[in-house]
C-alpha cells in the first residue's frame, strides 16, 4: 500500500504537516505536497532517497474542476532503486508562480520553460524563463482549458459528437 | 593591440546536418562554439492539446507522428499506458508481435542514426547500406500495417489484425542476415581512422551530468550508467527475454555509437527470441468495453457492427485517475502519462519526449569544441524534431 512505501514513510516523518494527500493508483504512488515546501521535498527525495532521475515536469489544468487551478507534476525515478515516485502540488491562478526545479535538476530548465510557455506558470529563479514551443511574440497559453482548440480567432471547437 | 570578439552565427532551421527544423543560434570564437542556444517549436502541432478532444483510441495515429522514425514505439508508450488505466490483460501472441515489432523499430531507428550520423560526418558509404537495410524493415512495415511509417498498427488491448503467414520468415530472413550488414558498417567505421578522430573525445558528458540533465538511453548508457527500462522495469512480457545492456566507458561520441551498434544486435536476438515462440492464439482481448471487436463480427453481425460503431464514436470511459508509463524508445525514455477525470477523453496527456530532454544537453556537449564537432553531437543526440515540438 501507498502508506507503507518507503518514501511515503520519510516524507511523513520529515513534512508531515505539508503532505496534502498521499494516494496509490494502479501501482503508482503520488504524493501531493504544499507549494511552499516543494523544492525541499524534491532535494530531499534526490539527496536522501536516492531519486536522483527528473524524468517529468509538467502541470495540468484544471479549470472549473479544482480550487486549485494548476497542479505541477514531477515525475522521479530512482536509477540505483528502479522505482518510481511522483509529487504534486497545487497552484492557484491568482499566485501563478512556483519556485523553480532547476536547483535541483538541469533537466528542468526546458521542462519549466515549457510549463511557463504552454501553462502561463512562472517559476520564480529560473535561469532562462523564455517560450519554447511557441514564438516568442504569442499571446496566450495553448495548454490552458479556456485556450480554445482552433486557435484565438475562432470559434471554441465543440467537439465531435456535438 | 588586435582584440578579438565573438561572432554569431544562424544555423538552421534548414541545415543538413540538424536533423529536422532545429535552428542553433552559434556564438563563435573563430571556429570554437562558445554557446549554442537551440530554437524549437518549428513543427510544434499541439499534439497535447488535441489528445484532450480525442477519445483514447482516437489519439492513437497522432502518436505515430511524434518520434516518426519509430512509430511502432511510441504506439506502444501510448497503449500501455492506457491499458494500464483500463487495466487490460493483453494475449500473450499480441505481446510478442508488439515486442517483435518495437525491436525492429529500434533497429530502424538506429539505422537512420547510424546512417545520417556517419553522413554528417562525411562517411557516405555507411548512408546507403544503412539505407538499404531500412527499406527492408520498411516492408516488413507495410507487409503487417499496410503503412511504411505511419504504422498506427497496435490497439489498445492488443493488435489490429494478425500478421500475415509469411511475416515470420520474412522477418526471419532479415534479422539472420542482420549481423552480416552490422559487420558491414563496422568495418566501415569502428576502426576507420577519421571516424575515430571525429567521434573519440568528441561531446564528453560525465555519468552524474548526464543523470542530471535528464540524459536517456543509449545516451545515457554511454556514459557508462546501466539502466535500461526493457530489463528494470519490464513492459510487455521483456521479463521473459534475454538480452545484454550495452554501457559506455568514455563517455564520448565514439562509446555511444558502440552502445547502439550493439543494441542493434541484441535487438536481433529479441526479434529472434520472439518469433521463436510465436503460437497461434488471439491477437485481441477479450475485453467489448475497451476494444474494438473483430473485423469478422463487424462484417458478419449486426451487433459487431454496432459495437464497432460504439467504440469508434463514443470510445470508452476511463475511471477517474492517473498513470504514467514510460518504455524505452529506441532515442531513451518515452513516456505517456495520462489524467483521467472519469470521460471517454483524457483530461491531460502529457508526452514525455526523450528526444526533448536529450537536446538539452547539446550546449553541454559542444562548448569549447569545433563547430564540425558540434554537428556531431547532434547526430550522436539522435534526436527528431516532430518528437521534440509535438
Amino acid at each position: 500500500m501507498a502508506e507503507n512505501n518507503r518514501a511515503v514513510l520519510k516524507l511523513r516523518e520529515k513534512f508531515s504537516a505539508s503532505v496534502i494527500d498521499v494516494v496509490e493508483f494502479r501501482g503508482e504512488v503520488t504524493v501531493t505536497v504544499a507549494k511552499d515546501v516543494i523544492i525541499d521535498v524534491l532535494s530531499f527525495l534526490k539527496q536522501s532517497l536516492q531519486y536522483n532521475l527528473l524524468t517529468d515536469l509538467t502541470a495540468v489544468d484544471y479549470l472549473g474542476k479544482k480550487e486549485e487551478r494548476f497542479m505541477m507534476v514531477y515525475q522521479l525515478y530512482s536509477i540505483p532503486n528502479k522505482d518510481r515516485l511522483r509529487i504534486k502540488t497545487p497552484v492557484t491562478e491568482g499566485d501563478c508562480r512556483i519556485p523553480t526545479a532547476t536547483t535541483v535538476w538541469k533537466t528542468a530548465n526546458w521542462l519549466e520553460r515549457e510549463v511557463y510557455d504552454l501553462f502561463g506558470i512562472t517559476f520564480d529563479n529560473h535561469p532562462d524563463l523564455r517560450r519554447i514551443l511557441m514564438t516568442d511574440d504569442w499571446v496566450g497559453h495553448p495548454l490552458r482549458k479556456d485556450y480554445p482548440l482552433q486557435g484565438p480567432d475562432r470559434e471554441p471547437y465543440k467537439g465531435r459528437l456535438s | 593591440m588586435a582584440t578579438t570578439e565573438t561572432m554569431t552565427l544562424n544555423m538552421g532551421p534548414q541545415h543538413p546536418s540538424t536533423h529536422g527544423v532545429l535552428r542553433l543560434v552559434l556564438e563563435l570564437d573563430g571556429e570554437v562554439v562558445v554557446k549554442v542556444t537551440p530554437h524549437i517549436g518549428f513543427l510544434h502541432r499541439g499534439v497535447e492539446k488535441l489528445s484532450e478532444h480525442r477519445t483514447y483510441h482516437q489519439i492513437l495515429p497522432l502518436t505515430d507522428r511524434l518520434d516518426y522514425l519509430a512509430p511502432m514505439s511510441n504506439n506502444l508508450g501510448y497503449i500501455l499506458a492506457v491499458e494500464k488505466l483500463m487495466a487490460v490483460e493483453v494475449p500473450e501472441r499480441a505481446e510478442t508481435i508488439r515486442i517483435i515489432m518495437a525491436e525492429l523499430t529500434r533497429l530502424e531507428s538506429h539505422l537512420v542514426w547510424i546512417a545520417c550520423h556517419a553522413l554528417d560526418i562525411g562517411a557516405m558509404t555507411v548512408f546507403i547500406y544503412a539505407f538499404r537495410e531500412r527499406e527492408t524493415v520498411m516492408e516488413l512495415y507495410e507487409l503487417v500495417s499496410g503503412a511504411r511509417m505511419t504504422s498506427n498498427f497496435f490497439r489498445v488491448g492488443g493488435l489490429s489484425q494478425d500478421v500475415p503467414d509469411e511475416f515470420v520468415k520474412k522477418a526471419g530472413d532479415f534479422i539472420d542476415s542482420m549481423p552480416g550488414y552490422l559487420d558491414q558498417y563496422e568495418g566501415l567505421l569502428t576502426t576507420n581512422p577519421i571516424w575515430l578522430k571525429r567521434t573519440v573525445g568528441n561531446g564528453v558528458i560525465s555519468a552524474e551530468d548526464a543523470i542530471d540533465i535528464g540524459l536517456t538511453g543509449p545516451a545515457l548508457r554511454g556514459s557508462g550508467v546501466d539502466w535500461d527500462l526493457r530489463r528494470d522495469n519490464p513492459y510487455s512480457g521483456y521479463e521473459k527475454y534475454e538480452f545484454k545492456v550495452p554501457t559506455g566507458e568514455n563517455c564520448d561520441t565514439y562509446d555511444r555509437y558502440k552502445v547502439r551498434l550493439i543494441e542493434m544486435r541484441e535487438a536481433c536476438k529479441i526479434v529472434r527470441q520472439g518469433l521463436d515462440r510465436l503460437k497461434p492464439g488471439p491477437v485481441l482481448a477479450d475485453c467489448p468495453q475497451v476494444c474494438y471487436p473483430p473485423k469478422e463480427n463487424v462484417y458478419n453481425s449486426i451487433e459487431g457492427l454496432i459495437h464497432h460503431f460504439k467504440i469508434a464514436s463514443e470510445g470508452f470511459a476511463a475511471p477517474e485517475g492517473e498513470v504514467y508509463h514510460g518504455v524505452e524508445a529506441p532515442k531513451g525514455e518515452l513516456g505517456f502519462y495520462i489524467v483521467s477525470d472519469g470521460g471517454n477523453m483524457p483530461e491531460r496527456l502529457r508526452i514525455r519526449p526523450p528526444s526533448f530532454v536529450n537536446l538539452q544537453a547539446i550546449e553541454q556537449m559542444s562548448v569549447g569544441s569545433m563547430i564540425a564537432d558540434l554537428v556531431a553531437v547532434i547526430g550522436t543526440l539522435d534526436i527528431v524534431l516532430g518528437e521534440i515540438d509535438r
